[in-house]
């Protein structure tokens, strides 16, 4: 008995150093003189901008994740093709690799002085230092999410409920959106939700390709960083609270969807 | 004819499923593809209805050629074993899919599913969802969804295999009034050669990717073709180097030129009663009534004489000797 209480007192400390002792003093920094400070931290223009320009990015992002997730779920899941593994594993490379080395890897490929970023510039497209490399680079980090959350739940669906909507006369995309969208909607949302916070909470891929202009793109976590090495400590940690309520609201959804899915 | 296989191949991998089918259904019929598992019985209903493609060979459904075309542009109504019901739509709104995914005005939907539903025993369900549902329910309930569309040809996949004894038997009569009720040329997969027997106007036999027979159920039961096709369909003995169905010996005091038998174990069965005996260093069984047994006044010991009467002898697959006759 008594080593089961240790076990749980170990735990919760561990919890409490790293996770709420560290959120909670932002908290309490950030209110500690009353909500004014606050909404003065929040209502100046450059955070205003980061906060847009954050939700702008990560609307992309989950959207091209979105899409992304569903199809690819559907190719690994419902098709067999060569490379199929080698595929499945690209996916999780996100995961392994060093948001910083992505963001590096997007310059070299779309930097402004390389072929493919040249040709692009040409075109009037700017994709380093601007908002399209930022969503690039968050759509990399958040790549396996939403596809390793449907990908279960499709292969639990199985084929069988759409195979009879083809013989009842259904086309291929009325199937997908009567039958399959339907049976993977909650793993679909929850997918979508833990892609939204992760890429509202992204930073090294971002910070290397967006160029860090204050006002232009500079999101909400690049926002905090700034503000901080700037010694504006009442605005790095109203935006960080910010973040984290917003991280926090993110998660009480998904674990929310999350049950639904076991049958 | 409302279903036209020819010379049909499929392979899965390196494993040859289906050889060289040809087979002809009659329109309004109801058919069986009776064989043991892993026949094929199960791919060439589903090559019927466009869900495999053949390797080679055509598939013509209601003298249209339906080798290429997708499922879905097929008409045929399609019900599986493990009934795949929409999990998501009520009872109400499966009946309705493929009358939704066709457009078809809400007040003829409206009318058609009622209908069906009422043809299924299912109106009192129609706002409930699958989960809500036994299986038996859930088996008239993808049967009336795949009658909806008014398919040409009706397809059953192993229908009632994932129900209770009980359910099942009942199933069976019911399947048997709707056809004769809807008379929508009907072909359904089982393993179960009773179940066949039972339901089917004919009976198409599948082994090894093959149509060993082809007939009504009094023909492939009298007549089989082969030692596999008699096994399959009933109970066998073997009497002289040959098959014969145990209720087909007659056992007599009599040597009259019959196989001399001991009789071994005597086994009352309520109506019929089952003899165990040796012939020739073999063991026979015979199936007779209480009356022959009576009269005879079988004991352990006893020797009798036997004689297959005239119907099904099939020689055994060795190749022994005497033919069948009659065959």
């Amino acid at each position: 008995m008594a080593s089961r209480y240790a076990l749980r007192a170990v735990a919760l400390l561990y919890l409490a150093l790293l996770l709420v002792l560290p959120v909670g003093l932002i908290g309490y920094r950030t209110f500690q003189h009353g909500l004014a400070p606050f909404i003065d931290a929040v209502n100046s223009p450059d955070a205003r901008h980061a906060f847009w320009l954050t939700l702008e990015v990560a609307f992309w992002a989950v959207l091209a994740n979105t899409v992304f997730g569903i199809g690819g779920a559907v190719l690994l899941v419902r098709h067999h093709f060569p490379g199929k593994r080698l595929l499945s594993t690209l996916i999780d490379l996100p995961l392994a690799v060093s948001p910083v080395v992505v963001g590096l890897a997007l310059i070299l490929v779309y930097g402004a002085n390389e072929p493919v970023g040249g040709w692009l510039q040409r075109l009037g497209l700017q994709v380093i230092f601007s908002v399209p490399g930022m969503v690039l680079a968050t759509i990399f980090v958040c790549l396996p999410l939403v596809i390793r959350a449907v990908e279960p739940v499709l292969l639990q669906l199985g084929e069988e409920q759409e195979q009879a909507a083809h013989t009842l006369g259904a086309s291929r995309w009325q199937t997908f959106l009567r039958i399959t969208l339907p049976g993977i909607r909650w793993a679909l949302a929850y997918g979508v939700v833990l892609c939204l916070a992760r890429a509202l909470g992204e930073y090294g891929a971002v910070a290397v390709v967006s160029g860090r202009v204050v006002g232009e793109t500079q999101t909400l976590t690049l926002f905090v960083e700034d503000s901080f090495n700037n010694f504006n400590q009442p605005a790095a940690f109203a935006a960080a609270t910010v973040l984290a309520a917003i991280a926090i609201l993110t998660l009480l959804v998904a674990k929310l969807l999350r049950p639904k899915d076991s049958p | 004819m409302a279903i036209e296989v020819r010379e049909v191949n499929k392979s899965f991998g390196g494993t040859q499923v289906l050889t060289d089918i040809n087979l002809d259904i009659g329109s309004g019929s109801l058919s069986a593809l009776l064989g043991p598992s892993g026949g094929g019985k199960s791919t060439l209903l589903r090559v019927i209805a466009g869900l495999e493609q053949p390797d080679s060979g055509t598939v013509v459904i209601s003298g249209r050629d339906a080798t290429r075309l997708r499922p879905q542009q097929r008409n045929v109504g399609f019900v599986f074993q493990h009934y795949a019901a929409f999990k998501h739509l009520t009872v109400y709104r499966n009946v309705a899919f493929g009358l939704e995914v066709r457009r078809r005005p809400k007040a003829e939907i409206r009318r058609r599913v009622g209908e069906l539903l009422e043809l299924v025993h299912l109106e009192q369900f129609a706002g409930r969802y699958p989960a809500q549902l036994s299986g038996g329910q859930r088996q008239r309930m993808a049967l009336a969804r795949a009658l909806a569309v008014e398919p040409e040809v009706l397809l059953l996949d192993e229908p009632f295999g994932a129900l209770d004894a009980q359910v099942r038997k009942e199933l069976r009569a019911w399947l048997r009034r709707l056809h004769d009720e809807v008379h929508v040329t009907t072909v359904f997969v089982t393993h179960d050669q009773e179940e066949a027997m039972d339901v089917a106007d004919e009976i198409v036999v599948l082994a090894g990717g093959r149509v060993e027979q082809i007939g009504s159920p009094a023909d492939v039961y009298d007549h089989p073709a082969n030692s596999f096709v008699m096994s399959f369909l009933g109970p066998v003995t073997r009497l002289d180097g040959e098959l014969v169905r145990p209720h087909d010996i007659e056992l007599s005091a009599e040597p009259a030129g019959g196989t001399p038998a001991r009789v071994v174990r005597v086994v009352r069965l309520g109506f019929e009663v089952r003899v165990e005996m040796r012939a020739a260093g073999e063991d026979v069984w015979a199936q007779v009534t209480r009356e022959v047994a009576d009269r005879l006044d079988l004991k352990p010991g006893d020797t009798v004489h036997l004689r297959p009467s005239a119907a099904g002898r099939v020689p055994e697959p060795s190749g022994l000797t005497r033919q069948a006759p009659g065959l």
